[in-house]
């Protein structure tokens, strides 16, 4: 009963951003709206060349791709064999297959350990919570890059290095995700919780049958940006595995420039092949994934 | 009942308050202070240490690894690099945001086509960006040389000018991430209330004049968080630079965070690259308390 109320408030400015249904008011189709739609179009245009030039180069032979002269059809016709060598090659798989399984565990414990961090932090009154508050807080501020070098040799201390512990322990902290659950719990009547407590249920509970359901889409939008996150990160990656088997798809990616050299077609169709997944992913979720993002978007990085 | 019971049972529920807030708290603790808190601490000593992936001389040194920074031209250098992206690179990043929301936010048809084109990039690796840019940037067989001697305009030799590569990294990251701005912008205009504008048209406020009486200033508390977040996230630039000029040609496109890089994995000299990413962190500092004086000011 009270979800969708606390989703839109909490959501905030993100919930609107599903509504399709803009200010009727202003809808003449007057020169300045022609205008408009104009230079919409010229930037969407633009913004789709890279991944249209990608997409000719990849389909083409590869004597076609490095041909001096530039074309959008290519003389001898399109082609899959840059995507025949790539997936002979069975590395994008691989990866993709890394990348995957990493990111889904970072997501997974960044969620569990965040949500309960929240929890504590919005509901519970214990001694040095306010002390716990500002550390978290004032730790959204270090950039990561300052960390590689101690985590690293940490790393190297620990023998992670070259597993996927070493991948995933260090993205795990997300401050400012806690940050934005704590928000949301804030929000959610104590009165739902009080009943529960007179039957006697205990904290943990509570917070998995009544706290937990009711945010839902405050999950979702933690997840959605933590896994983008994860799934993108190239520095530590790069600097925790240097095992060809654990390679996740950002980092393997910058190998093939040197195995490939100047084929041309081919590193078009595996960067190609690794944008695929979150692109596809986004077209059958992109409302969530917007909202997503706007929520936790200025708290966030 | 007398009020020692009652005051024992409050001591004892505070007593299980304290359990499980911390209980609640203690796996976030765990890996806060094992990858965060004490990374943090131990790469300060370490850049106090003359330490190397070699195992060299890892005893105390004082600050001379500071001093050493302080006068070392190649860490000033990609220092003002890494400042000079930032600022070249956070005008357009905002700008362009703010006027792709502002079209769309006029209501034009297929809102999500647009919404897709334009956000989609963010959605992509590093990598995958860079290798789309190195291939349209290629001097003799790139889309962009071809498209500039169509229109009778001289080639440019992009990532292999020094004067032009860091540009050109900055059109790539432009199309790459203000996707993300864009998003946040377009939530905070559809975040004012429709009065505002029913109110203005009854007063024969046409598009314009509403851009610029209503949705601008609405906006300027958004504008304020979103360049903070963007000058944060410029400052840290690696991975496109590293992967397309790999700092090149001749460091003119090497960030600080490069720099950091090399002392310590190709220089192996951990010790020293821990106190560069001391003095790196200072900036990020500063930039953060400003942000941060500045959202107080705007809250109280």
């Amino acid at each position: 009963m009270a979800t969708p109320t606390l989703t839109r408030t909490a959501a905030g400015s993100a919930q609107s951003l599903g509504n399709h249904k803009l200010r009727p008011v202003r809808k003449k189709p007057t020169i300045g709206r022609i205008a408009a739609v104009a230079l919409a179009a010229v930037i969407a245009v633009l913004w789709l060349i890279p991944f249209a030039w990608a997409t000719v180069t990849a389909f083409k032979s590869e004597t076609d791709a490095a041909a001096s002269k530039i074309s959008w059809v290519p003389p001898s016709g399109f082609t899959f064999d840059a995507f025949a060598k790539v997936f002979q090659d069975g590395n994008i798989p691989l990866w993709t297959w890394n990348s995957l399984y990493t990111s889904a565990a970072i997501t997974a414990i960044t969620l569990v350990i965040s949500a309960l961090v929240a929890y504590a932090l919005s509901r519970i009154d214990f001694k040095g919570k306010r002390v716990l508050m500002t550390v978290i807080i004032a730790s959204i501020i270090v950039p990561p890059p300052v960390l590689i070098i101690p985590l690293f040799y940490q790393m190297l201390s620990l023998n992670l290095i070259d597993t996927s512990w070493a991948i995933i322990l260090p993205q795990v902290i997300h401050p400012a995700m806690v940050f934005v659950l704590k928000r949301f719990f804030d929000q959610i009547p104590r009165e739902l919780e009080e009943a529960a407590v007179m039957d006697g249920a205990s904290r943990l509970r509570i917070f998995t049958q009544i706290i937990l359901p009711l945010s839902r889409p405050i999950l979702a939008a933690v997840a959605i940006f933590v896994f983008i996150g994860a799934w993108n990160n190239f520095l530590w990656p790069f600097i925790a595995t240097n095992d060809s088997n654990l390679l996740t798809l950002p980092v393997g990616l910058q190998t093939i420039k040197s195995a490939y050299g100047i084929q041309y077609a081919q590193n078009m169709a595996s960067a190609l092949l690794a944008a695929l997944p979150l692109i596809v992913v986004f077209l059958f979720f992109q409302r969530q994934i917007i909202k997503g993002i706007a929520t936790t978007g200025l708290a966030g990085t | 009942m007398s009020s020692t019971t009652l005051s024992r049972r409050r001591s004892v529920s505070r007593t299980q308050s304290n359990i499980s807030g911390w209980g609640f708290a203690a796996p976030f603790l765990l890996f806060f202070l094992v990858f965060l808190v004490w990374p943090i601490l131990y790469g300060f000593y370490m850049s106090l240490t003359g330490k190397s992936l070699t195992g060299a001389n890892n005893g105390l040194i004082g600050f001379s690894n500071y001093t050493e920074a302080f006068g070392d031209a190649d860490m000033w250098h990609s220092l003002g690099n890494t400042l000079y992206f930032t600022v070249i690179s956070t005008v357009p990043l905002v700008l362009v945001a703010l006027v792709m929301a502002a079209l769309l936010n006029i209501g034009l048809p297929a809102q999500w086509l647009w919404r897709l084109s334009y956000f989609a990039p963010y959605l992509l690796a590093s990598t995958v960006v860079s290798l789309f840019f190195t291939w349209m940037y290629n001097p003799q067989l790139g889309l962009f040389n071809d498209m500039l001697s169509k229109v009778g305009l001289p080639k440019v030799a992009w990532l292999n000018d020094p004067n032009v590569a860091m540009w050109a990294i900055v059109i790539a990251t432009l199309w790459w991430t203000v996707g993300f701005n864009f998003l946040l912008y377009l939530a905070a205009m559809q975040n004012i209330p429709a009065q505002h504008y029913e109110a203005a048209s009854l007063d024969g406020a046409g598009a314009w004049r509403q851009l610029f009486s209503i949705t601008l200033p609405q906006l300027a508390p958004t504008t304020v968080m979103i360049v903070l977040l963007q000058i944060l996230a410029s400052l840290k630039i690696f991975d496109q630079v590293y992967q397309m000029t790999a700092g090149g040609p001749a460091g003119s496109t090497r960030p600080v965070v490069q720099y950091i890089f090399e002392t310590g994995f190709t220089g192996y000299r951990l010790g020293y690259s821990a106190a560069i990413s001391y003095i790196f962190f200072g900036l990020i500092l500063v930039v953060s308390i400003m942000q941060f004086v500045i959202t107080r000011r705007r809250s109280a």
